[in-house]
C-alpha cells in the first residue's frame, strides 16, 4: 500500500514536469454535450488500484513520455492493447485490412467517445466493433489503453514495444 | 536423388480406392481430373492434379480467361470447387455462395446469401474468413460464421436443411470447410482466442441430425478416447482422462483445442485426420498444475478417428503445454512414401511450431520430425521416443515468467506455416509448402475469462526472421522421407496461399501482394507471375473444362496475414518507430474479392 502511494507521488511530480511543457499533450477537446451520462462514466472507471490516477481536470487519462520512455500506465496500455485489440486493429494501433487504424481515429475521437465505443460497441454495415463493457481485461485497463493509443496518435511514441521509465 | 528416379519409388497413393467406403459421389468426383472435387483436391489432401496440358514449357503463355468479382471485401481463404460444368465459390462473411456456369464463362446459375447475425463478425478472431464449401451427393455444404451448418441443393441453391453447431455469445464461430465422409458431414469450430472448448462434429448429410461430437479436452467419454485401445506413439494411452488431469481445476472447460483447420480421410484405413488448436489463454502460467507445466491435453493434437463413430484410433500431441500459441490445426497430408527402404503409409504435418512430422497413419507412430525452417529455435528437436519437443529454456515464456518479455522466439505465433495448405506431388515425391519466416517477442500476463470476450493473456510483437533474407516468407520443397528441405525460395511476405502441384511439372501458389506464381517443381524456378486485383490468401486449384485445363484462385487480402502485416511489421532490433516501407502490405494491395481463371491460349 505504502509503495503504491509513493508511486503516485512520483507520478504527480512528473505531471508537474509535464505541465511545465517538457512534453506536449493535447488537452481533451470534447464538447460539453458529448460528455457521457454519469452511469457510463462510472462504468469506464477502472477498479481501484488497477491503473494510475494520472488524469486531467476533466478526468481524461494522461500519458507521460520522458526521453522516449513511457509511464507504467501507458506501458500497461500497450500490453492490454496488444492482447485484445490488436487482433482486429493491427499491431501498434496501425490498423489492418479488417479494422481502422486507431492512431488515426484518436486524432478525431475524444476520450469520452472512445470510452463509449469500447464499452458499447458500434456497427456500421459489415464493420462491427464488439462491446467490451463486460470484459475485465479491457474495462479495468481502459484508461491505460487510451493513454497508450493517445501517445501513439500524438506521435510521441513509435511502433513496437515502448520502454518504461522506472518510477 | 533425381526427382524422376524418386518418382519411381513413390506410389500415387489413395486415388485408386474404389471400395464402397467413403462417400461414393466424392470418390467418383475426385477420381475425375476434370473436377476439383474437394478443397484439398482429394481426401488425401494432396492438392495434386494429374492434368498436364499446362507444362513448364507453355506456362509462360498463361493468361486470364475470365474473372468474377465476389462482391465482398475481406479475406478470401479456401478456393473454388469444380464438379462437371459448375464451379462453386464462397465468400467471407456474409458467406455468399455462387454456382457459376462454366459453359457460359461464369454466368451465375444461383446465389445463396444467408442473413446472419452481424454479432458473429467481431468474435471472429482475425477477419471473417471462410475456407470453402464441400460438395457431395448433389448437395453443397457451407459452415457459416454464425455456426449454422447448411446443406444447399447443388442444382438451385435452395436450403435443404440447416443446423446450429455453436453459440456466438460464447465466442464460437465457424470458418473451416466441411468434409463429407460416407453419409456424414464433418465440421469443426473456431474461437481459440475466446476460451472455446473445441470439438469435431458429424452430422447426417440427409437430415442434418448430429451423429457424434468429439471434444478436444475433458473426460475420455467426451473426447471419445478409450485409454486401453486408443494409441499414442504406437501404444495404448493407458491412463484415463488425461484431458482432465493435465489441466488445473476446470481449465479444460476453457481449454481451446479448437478445430478450425482441415480434415483429411483415408478410405482404406477408414480413418479421418485433423488437428486441435492452442489451449485456452496464451499465458502458460494459468495452465500449470501445482505450479508445474501441464500437457493441457488434448490441445495441439493430431487425432485419427473412425468417421462412423468418432472414436479416437490414435493421438499425437505435438506441442504439450503450449507457451507460444503454436495452434496445431494444420492439415495432415496423406501419402505413401518410401522411408528407409520401406514403403510406408504416412501422414505429413507441417505444424505451426516449425516442425514437419512424418507419422505412420495406421497407428500414429512418429517416423520423422524435423524443422522446415532453419530459423526455428524454441526447440532443438523432437525426442523420437517420447515424441516431445526438446525445448530451449531461453525461449520458454513460462520459465521466463509472467510479465517478462521473451525475445527472439522463432517462429512467431502465426507459425512457420499457418492454415495455408501444402501440396504433395506423387511425381517428385516432394511436399511443396507455403511458409512464414517471422519471429516474435512474447510476454504472457494474467487474464480473466468472460464469456464471448477475448481470452488471450499475452502481448506479442512480430518481425521478419532476423539475420535472414529480410522477407517474411519462403516457399519450400520438402522431402518428408529424409526430413530435409530440398529448396527454399524467399518471398517478401508470408506465403498465405494454398499450393497446387500438377502432372505438367508445374506448381502454383499466390502471394500476399496478389501475384499468382507458377514454378518448376524440380527447382522452384519461377516460370510465370501475374498480379491479381488483391492479395491472395486463397488456395490455387486446377480443372479441365471441354478438354482445356484452367487454373483458378480467389484473391482478397485479409485474414490473420491482412491484420498482422497490413501496416508492416516492426523489427525490434531497428528500434522504435522503424518500419521498413517495404514491409507494408498496404503499399502493394487493397481489399477486394475476385476469382481469376487462367488458361494457356489454344494454338
Amino acid at each position: 500500500m505504502l509503495s503504491h502511494h509513493l508511486k503516485l507521488l512520483t507520478i504527480a511530480s512528473f505531471a508537474i514536469v509535464l505541465s511545465a511543457g517538457a512534453v506536449t499533450m493535447q488537452p481533451s477537446a470534447h464538447a460539453e454535450e458529448t460528455k457521457p451520462a454519469a452511469d457510463q462514466t462510472a462504468q469506464a472507471q477502472p477498479a481501484a488500484g488497477e491503473e494510475e490516477d494520472l488524469v486531467d481536470a476533466d478526468g481524461v487519462p494522461q500519458y507521460i513520455v520522458k526521453d522516449g520512455k513511457v509511464d507504467k500506465g501507458t506501458y500497461n496500455g500497450y500490453r492490454r492493447y496488444s492482447a485484445t485489440c490488436h487482433v482486429c486493429h493491427g499491431p501498434d494501433g496501425a490498423g489492418s485490412t479488417f479494422a481502422p487504424a486507431l492512431v488515426d481515429s484518436l486524432k478525431r475521437m475524444d476520450y469520452w467517445a472512445f470510452t463509449d465505443t469500447v464499452t458499447n460497441g458500434r456497427a456500421n454495415g459489415a464493420s462491427v466493433m464488439p462491446a467490451f463493457g463486460t470484459d475485465p481485461n479491457v474495462m479495468n485497463h481502459l484508461g491505460d489503453i487510451y493513454r497508450y493509443l493517445k501517445a501513439r496518435s500524438d506521435e510521441k511514441i513509435g511502433r513496437g514495444r515502448p520502454e518504461r521509465f522506472k518510477s | 536423388m533425381k526427382p524422376f528416379l524418386r518418382s519411381l519409388l513413390v506410389t500415387a497413393a489413395m486415388c485408386a480406392a474404389t471400395t464402397a467406403y467413403a462417400n461414393d459421389s466424392v470418390l467418383k468426383n475426385q477420381k475425375d481430373p476434370n473436377n476439383w472435387a474437394l478443397q484439398l483436391g482429394d481426401y488425401a489432401g494432396q492438392r495434386y492434379s494429374t492434368l498436364n496440358q499446362i507444362t513448364r514449357d507453355n506456362v509462360k503463355d498463361l493468361r486470364v480467361a475470365w474473372s468474377f468479382s465476389t462482391g465482398v471485401l475481406r479475406g478470401h481463404e479456401g478456393g473454388p470447387i469444380v464438379i462437371g460444368d459448375t464451379m462453386f465459390i464462397h465468400t467471407p462473411f456474409p458467406n455468399t455462395v455462387y454456382a457459376l456456369d462454366l459453359n457460359d464463362r461464369g454466368r451465375v446459375k444461383w446465389k445463396y446469401e444467408p442473413k446472419q447475425d452481424a454479432a458473429a463478425i467481431p468474435v471472429m478472431c482475425c477477419d471473417t474468413v471462410n475456407r470453402g464449401v464441400a460438395v457431395a451427393d448433389g448437395k453443397v455444404f457451407l459452415a457459416q460464421a454464425d455456426n449454422n451448418l447448411v446443406a444447399l441443393d447443388a442444382e438451385n441453391g435452395k436450403v435443404l436443411w440447416k443446423t446450429s453447431n455453436g453459440d456466438i455469445s460464447k465466442g464460437e464461430t465457424m470458418t473451416a470447410a466441411p468434409l463429407v465422409v460416407k453419409d456424414k458431414v464433418l465440421v469443426g469450430i473456431s474461437g481459440g482466442e475466446f476460451g472455446v472448448r473445441g470439438h469435431l462434429t458429424a452430422y447426417d448429410i440427409n437430415t442434418g441430425k448430429m451423429a457424434w461430437r468429439a471434444m478436444s479436452t475433458g473426460p475420455d467419454k467426451d473426447v471419445m478416447i478409450d485409454p486401453s485401445k486408443t494409441l499414442m506413439l504406437g501404444k495404448p494411452i493407458g491412463e484415463a482422462d488425461l484431458g482432465v488431469k493435465t489441466w488445473p481445476n476446470d481449465g479444460w472447460k476453457l481449454g481451446g483445442g479448437t478445430t478450425w483447420g482441415w480434415t483429411t480421410y483415408d478410405p482404406e484405413l477408414d480413418l479421418i485426420y485433423y488437428g486441435t488448436g492452442n489451449p485456452g489463454t496464451w499465458n502458460p502460467t494459468q495452465r500449470t498444475k501445482d505450479g508445474k507445466p501441464a500437457d493441457n491435453k488434448w490441445s495441439m493434437t493430431i487425432f485419427a478417428r473412425d468417421p462412423d463413430t468418432g472414436e479416437a484410433k490414435w493421438v499425437y500431441q505435438k506441442t504439450p503445454f503450449d507457451e507460444w500459441d503454436y495452434d496445431g490445426v494444420n492439415e495432415n497430408i496423406l501419402a505413401d512414401i518410401n522411408i528407409d527402404g520401406k514403403q510406408r503409409k504416412v501422414l505429413v504435418n507441417f505444424d505451426r511450431n516449425g516442425f514437419a512430422y512424418t507419422i505412420d497413419r495406421t497407428n500414429g507412430e512418429l517416423l520423422k520430425a524435423a524443422k522446415f525452417d532453419p530459423k526455428v529455435n524454441w526447440a532443438t528437436g523432437v525426442d523420437m521416443k517420447t515424441g516431445r519437443p526438446q525445448t530451449v529454456e531461453k525461449f520458454s515464456t513460462f520459465a521466463n515468467g509472467e510479465d517478462t518479455n521473451s525475445q527472439g522466439i522463432c517462429p512467431a505465433a502465426l507459425g512457420s506455416k499457418d492454415q495455408q495448405p501444402a501440396s504433395f506431388s506423387p511425381q517428385t515425391g516432394l511436399f511443396y509448402v507455403p511458409t512464414n519466416h517471422i519471429c516474435m517477442d512474447y510476454e504472457p500476463f494474467e487474464v480473466s475469462y468472460s464469456a464471448g470476450q477475448p481470452y488471450v493473456g499475452a502481448t506479442l510483437s512480430m518481425y521478419p526472421a532476423p539475420e535472414s533474407h529480410g522477407g517474411m516468407g519462403n516457399f519450400i520443397a520438402y522431402d518428408a522421407a529424409a526430413g530435409k528441405i530440398v529448396w527454399s525460395k524467399p518471398e517478401q511476405f508470408a506465403v498465405w496461399s494454398g499450393a497446387l502441384t500438377t502432372a505438367g511439372g508445374v506448381g502454383f501458389y499466390g502471394t500476399l501482394e496478389g501475384y499468382l506464381k507458377a514454378f518448376d517443381l524440380k527447382d522452384g524456378k519461377e516460370l510465370y507471375s501475374f498480379k491479381t486485383p488483391s492479395g491472395i490468401i486463397g488456395n490455387v486449384n486446377t480443372y479441365q473444362h471441354k478438354g482445356k485445363q484452367y487454373v483458378a484462385v480467389l484473391s482478397g487480402i485479409g485474414g490473420w496475414a491482412g491484420i498482422g502485416l497490413a501496416a508492416g511489421l516492426t523489427n525490434s532490433t531497428d528500434g522504435l518507430g522503424a518500419v521498413g516501407a517495404h514491409s507494408s502490405l498496404g503499399d502493394y494491395t487493397q481489399l477486394g474479392g475476385v476469382l481469376t481463371v487462367f488458361e494457356v491460349p489454344s494454338k
